[in-house]
């Protein structure tokens, strides 16, 4: 999406980084789209791809991703984007003092991934609050429970047909009599 | 540690289904419990009083910030910002809308950088004097607490001179700040950095030299740097554990580049190197503080692009572009180029990025916010495992968890 429209804005091809090449050398078949919107680089993978970039991030010396930024993921419905979710990895570099935005673009009946808690210790908590928010389900993941929200919340309520101003009581909430108010009705 | 409630006593635990030796009993700390700086529960794995497995539970100060943010307008979200660390407001305002700004393509004018230069240092030290005294009295130093925090009074009367308000200060726009620099301010800052820089000079008499205190805090909670990586340390932990990243030097945002700072750092990473790195960093703040106020540059401290900010009164009542851009301003909001950004800023505890994506209507898809504290709390297992209960206490003071960052 942000890809046509800097295109638009700037009216030159979207710039390839040097992350970029490397990635789209080393996984051909893998990266489907890309842009660098206000020099953020990010690059969009296939879900399956998804384990073995991130090794390569990881442990690849061009690239040394030491710290996994960021997981999380945005719904596109109010957009009218499809696939309707994309999930977010921001990835910080010491070593080369450069970032990366990866995505990966997942459909609504089938939003599962593969989970990368293994890689950075740090995934651990971010894909539980992922799954909490949003209902992503990280297959491989050790202990998926909710996190922020308590275990009997129905739903996930970073979805946008979640309703804002739903509420869901742990108590039923008791009749309140209606009481008229300044005794005009008295 | 008296405090404590002892909630069951078994020889397994249900939620993970390991079993402990017949020795082992879990104690809760949490969720109220004088020695939390929030409201988390801790389920504590104890053999005796050597810690074996631990818990945490969070979100219970959750109050749907990104939910909320999503469903109001780009600039109604500064004010929920500053409920984010609310130890230090100014940090978020001044990050959240660097992150607008970056959507946009815009700068503030050097003026205004300058001017969130000095109030994000200020809110910096107010963050770190709350954290340190908070260890110090928890592990009995309340003399240094109640220092440190008419310290942290002086400094907040100077977050009121500027914005109105001590804690919600709700002081930056897209483009510049609310007000300039309040007439006398810079000279009233002066008089509060010497204030101070006595009080930070006795109080480093007092404990960093103090055994009872090194004997509480040194070898305690110390983390590897690769384990510190891993779980995406960032701020004054990870530097306590020997790396020196701080995002004001590696991404280098505002007039950080212009401005002469060292980064200090510890070796080990336990409770003691992360008290002495953030006892520097409020020293290099002050220094930074002070070449900021040298070097305020005279001009406008609001950009002059149209539909940033309100037009002044006298163009919305005098002219029919300032009649028109206030009504579209209210009516429709700001309308930041549809994209999506990720802008980093060092917080009082480490890293806090902005993530926002925007189509281009007004209503802003998604506000994400980087929270630094949950990572340090996700590690609590690990920094705690093998030390004693009484440990916890300064190990989780030294993360400085702060509820509003972590539940959000």
């Amino acid at each position: 999406m942000s890809e046509e429209i800097s295109t638009k804005e700037t009216g030159t091809p979207p710039e390839t980084g040097e992350l970029t090449t490397l990635l789209k050398q080393e996984f051909p078949d893998d990266v489907t789209d890309f842009h660098a919107h206000r020099d953020d680089e990010t690059v969009v993978i296939k879900r399956d791809a998804l384990e073995a970039v991130c090794r390569f991030l990881r442990d690849d010396t061009r690239c040394s991703f030491e710290i996994m930024m960021d997981l999380t993921a945005v719904d596109r419905l109010e957009m009218n984007e499809t696939p309707r979710f994309e999930m977010v990895y921001h990835f910080k570099s010491l070593t080369h003092a450069r970032r990366l935005r990866l995505k990966v673009r997942l459909t609504e009946d089938d939003c599962k991934i593969a989970s990368i808690h293994h890689l950075w210790k740090a995934v651990d908590w971010y894909e539980r609050e992922c799954f909490d928010m949003f209902g992503i389900v990280f297959e491989g993941h050790p202990d998926l429970r909710r996190i922020l929200m308590y275990d009997e919340f129905e739903g996930h309520p970073l979805r946008k047909d979640y309703p804002i101003d739903k509420q869901q009581p742990l108590m039923e909430l008791k009749e309140v009599e209606e009481r008229h108010v300044y005794g005009r009705h008295s | 540690m008296t405090d404590m409630t002892l909630l069951q006593s078994s020889s397994e635990d249900a939620s993970t289904g390991e079993d402990f030796s017949a020795s082992v009993m879990s104690i809760e700390i949490g969720p109220a419990h004088p020695a939390m700086h929030g409201i988390v529960r801790f389920t504590t794995h104890l053999d005796g009083e050597l810690i074996v497995g631990m818990d945490p539970e969070i979100g219970y100060l959750h109050r749907g910030f990104e939910k909320e943010s999503e469903n109001s307008k780009w600039i109604q979200v500064i004010p929920y910002t500053d409920r984010l660390n609310y130890v230090s407001p100014l940090l978020n305002n001044i990050g959240y809308s660097m992150a607008v700004e970056k959507l946009y393509g815009i700068q503030a004018p050097p003026r205004a950088e300058f001017t969130r230069v000095i109030m994000g240092e200020i809110s910096r030290i107010t963050d770190h004097l709350t954290c340190l005294g908070a260890v110090a009295m928890e592990i009995g130093a309340f003399t240094f607490f109640l220092w440190f925090i008419k310290a942290r009074e002086y400094l907040w009367e100077l977050v009121e001179e500027m914005t109105g308000a001590r804690l919600t200060t709700n002081w930056t726009r897209f483009g510049g700040n609310h007000s300039d620099l309040p007439d006398g301010f810079l000279g009233d800052l002066a008089d509060r950095l010497a204030k101070l820089k006595e009080i930070m000079t006795e109080c480093d008499k007092l404990l960093t030299r103090n055994k009872i205190f090194i004997d509480r805090v040194k070898d305690v909670g110390a983390i590897s740097k690769e384990d510190a990586l891993s779980f995406g340390f960032t701020g004054p932990l990870l530097r306590a554990c020997g790396i020196p990243y701080d995002v004001r030097r590696a991404d280098s945002y505002s007039v950080y580049d212009e401005l002469d700072f060292e980064i200090p750092v510890g070796s080990t990473g336990d409770c003691f190197d992360r008290f002495l790195v953030r006892m520097e960093e409020i020293r290099q703040s002050i220094s930074i503080i002070e070449q900021a106020a040298d070097k305020m540059p005279e001009g406008p401290f609001m950009t002059d692009e149209r539909m940033m900010h309100f037009p002044d009164k006298k163009d919305v009542y005098g002219n029919i572009e300032g009649l028109i851009d206030h009504f579209k301003l209210v009516m429709e909001g700001h309308q930041p180029p549809a994209g999506e950004i990720y802008m980093p800023v060092e917080g009082g505890n480490g890293e806090m990025g902005f993530y926002l994506v925007s189509d281009g209507s007004g209503d802003p898809v998604r506000v994400r916010m980087r929270p630094p504290c949950f990572n340090f709390v996700a590690a609590m297992p690990a920094m705690t495992v093998g030390h004693y209960v009484a440990d916890i206490v300064p190990i989780f003071g030294s993360v400085n968890m702060i509820g509003g960052e972590l539940d959000r």
